[in-house]
């Protein structure tokens, strides 16, 4: 196991970022796997939740009163996988693996399949609900976890969603907190253009939520927020709406959304290093 | 079988605190004994099965034993990728109650019955498929169901259906129940079509045959040591269901004697519904006459092939 210690200093897991996005960006290319700048867009996110908020124990990943996580944007899994590597869940060689014939490194998330991982995602639209169990359970089995999921902003336009958005404030689930990865694009254009989300927050917070805009890539505003909110007696379930970049930290890719679908090239990857400063 | 099993579920979660019912806002008085002994344990989804079937998979992978509840063309139809994913890909021990399966709800339309269960839930690994034959047999289901370690879809009638056992019988998964021994014929009827089986091989009995009569309410797992048994020892099996010839109990068993190395000499005939929907107000006893499922027309069919078999035998 490796880099076990939990790192509470914002520049510390500014830099764990970088490295964390560095290895995505190499795993991509060694794996031939696309999801690159949605992977790239939510690192901030992960490495505030798991190296500063969530409560767990990477050497007992069953233990159950951790707090839970849903990467309900399941293509995003190299992202969790690597961030769960740092954290002490496995050795950082076992991702070499990833994408390829025969590994429980999936594209997309398996239940069960690695330790740290709390739900079978990739089908988006499914994570909300899925939480929204799991936050009814903590209350029926009398335990004090809360429940973490992140979700794409495409993926709030399937209508589970909001299914789920309509069901969680009725009960009212307050330790339940979603983090939309508001990157602003999907596979095919636009996240805006394509249907009509925009204002997202308000969307959430007409429907009953307690929702939250913050800066996705300024840990430190991100760790403010996430202690406030677990602070507050609000027993309303919590949106945070996480304003982020696609393929954030490489210039050449930040924002352009041909990095859906792009692997990067050898070349690619070394440019990328070195604006990453991890050379 | 809504009554007895809503009384079952109550009396089981006073044994059971893991249990949790689920429903998606129907039957409006159905649960108020459950609501009242266990409110923490009760939730009315609202009209929106997709988000009951991720919440109840929470539940699951949470270690509780979650029961949800609506029409089978609601809760199987419309959450069929929730099911897939969160409830048989993870093998999650939840029990999907499927009310008014097969041709119930057939007078309020083609939106509120379903033919097709049966084949869409058995198609999915880990996936346990239940047809009770009436409410003494929907008890013991959902008994059954909730020791199960995996995900199990019952489909149940609506209320005031006959009952077929006058005691309650040995309920096993996967295990068909003989209701009535027989030579030459065997009929395995599944599900609220059971009584109407067990008419018709009366009617079979005045003509001279003797048939065989069992209830083989699980359709996956299919109970293959009974399956032996009779294409073995009869000259005839015969399936009956209320559901599509396409992916049902039928074709479940068409499925299993065509993989069989040695080949059977006994003749497997099929009757359910065709493949095809009802597009006016048509009330299920009059739709199961249509689709030659009522007791007398179950009754000529079978003797009309076993003759046949006979003729061409000699």
């Amino acid at each position: 196991m490796t880099n076990i210690v939990v790192i509470p200093d914002r520049e510390a897991l500014a830099q764990v970022s970088r490295i964390i996005r560095a290895e995505i960006i190499e795993t991509s290319h060694k794996s031939e796997a696309m999801h690159l700048g949605g992977c790239l867009s939510c690192v901030d996110i992960l490495v505030s939740l798991y190296f500063g908020v969530m409560s767990i124990r990477p050497d007992d990943p069953d233990w159950l009163e951790r707090d839970r996580f849903i990467l309900s944007k399941g293509h995003a899994a190299l992202a969790l996988y690597t961030v769960l590597a740092h954290r002490g869940y496995y050795p950082r060689e076992q991702i070499d693996t990833f994408n390829k014939d025969q590994s429980r490194f999936t594209e997309h998330p398996i239940w069960k399949n690695l330790p740290g991982i709390d739900a079978t995602t990739g089908s988006l639209g499914h994570g909300l609900g899925i939480a929204c169990g799991m936050a009814l359970a903590a209350r029926i089995n009398d335990k004090s976890y809360r429940t973490f999921i992140l979700m794409s902003d495409g993926e709030c336009e399937e209508g589970s969603v909001w299914e789920a958005a309509l069901f969680a404030p009725v009960h009212p689930l307050g330790k339940l907190i979603a983090i939309i990865d508001y990157n602003k694009w999907q596979a095919c254009g636009r996240s805006n253009e394509i249907m009509n989300l925009s204002p997202l927050s308000l969307k959430f917070s007409t429907f009953g939520w307690a929702a939250y805009e913050v800066d996705g890539h300024n840990i430190g505003a991100m760790l403010s927020l996430f202690r406030s909110i677990l602070d507050s007696p609000d027993q309303r379930p919590v949106v945070i709406i996480a304003h982020t970049i696609k393929g954030k930290g490489v210039s050449f890719m930040e924002d352009d959304n041909n990095w859906h679908y792009r692997i990067p090239t050898a070349e690619e990857v070394m440019a990328a290093h070195r604006e990453l400063d991890v050379l | 079988m809504r009554d007895n099993f809503s009384s079952e579920v109550t009396a089981l979660a006073g044994a059971d605190p893991r249990i949790v019912l689920l429903m998606a806002d129907i039957g409006n008085h159905l649960f108020d004994r459950f609501k009242e002994l266990y409110p923490e344990r009760f939730f009315n989804c609202g009209i929106a099965e997709s988000n009951m079937i991720s919440v109840a998979a929470g539940l699951a992978m949470s270690g509780l034993r979650p029961v949800v509840y609506t029409f089978s063309a609601f809760d199987v139809g419309r959450p069929f990728e929730q099911i897939r994913v969160d409830l048989a890909f993870q093998n999650l021990p939840v029990v999907i109650i499927g009310l008014g399966g097969g041709l119930t709800y057939s007078p309020l339309g083609p939106t509120h019955y379903i033919c097709e269960d049966l084949s869409i839930t058995r198609s999915l690994p880990n996936m346990t498929v239940i047809c009770p034959a009436d409410a003494v047999e929907t008890r013991a289901a959902i008994r059954v169901s909730l020791q199960h370690n995996g995900p199990v879809y019952i489909r149940i009638g609506k209320k005031n259906e006959p009952v077929i056992h006058e005691c309650v019988p040995n309920f096993v998964i996967g295990k068909g129940i003989t209701v009535k021994d027989g030579t030459e014929i065997c009929i395995l009827g599944t599900g609220t079509i059971m009584p109407d089986v067990i008419i018709a091989a009366k009617q079979l009995s005045e003509a001279g045959f003797n048939p065989r009569v069992v209830s083989f309410h699980t359709i996956k797992p299919l109970d293959t040591e009974l399956l032996e048994e009779i294409f073995s020892d009869y000259s005839l099996v015969v399936t009956v269901e209320e559901h599509s010839l396409i992916g049902g109990l039928g074709a479940a068993v068409a499925e299993w004697i065509s993989d069989q190395s040695s080949p059977s000499k006994c003749h497997l005939l099929r009757i359910g519904t065709p493949d095809e929907f009802l597009y006016h107000a048509i009330h299920q006893k009059t739709a199961r006459d249509v689709y030659g499922l009522s007791p007398e027309k179950i009754a000529k069919t079978v003797s009309a092939h076993y003759r046949q078999i006979i003729e061409k035998m000699h």
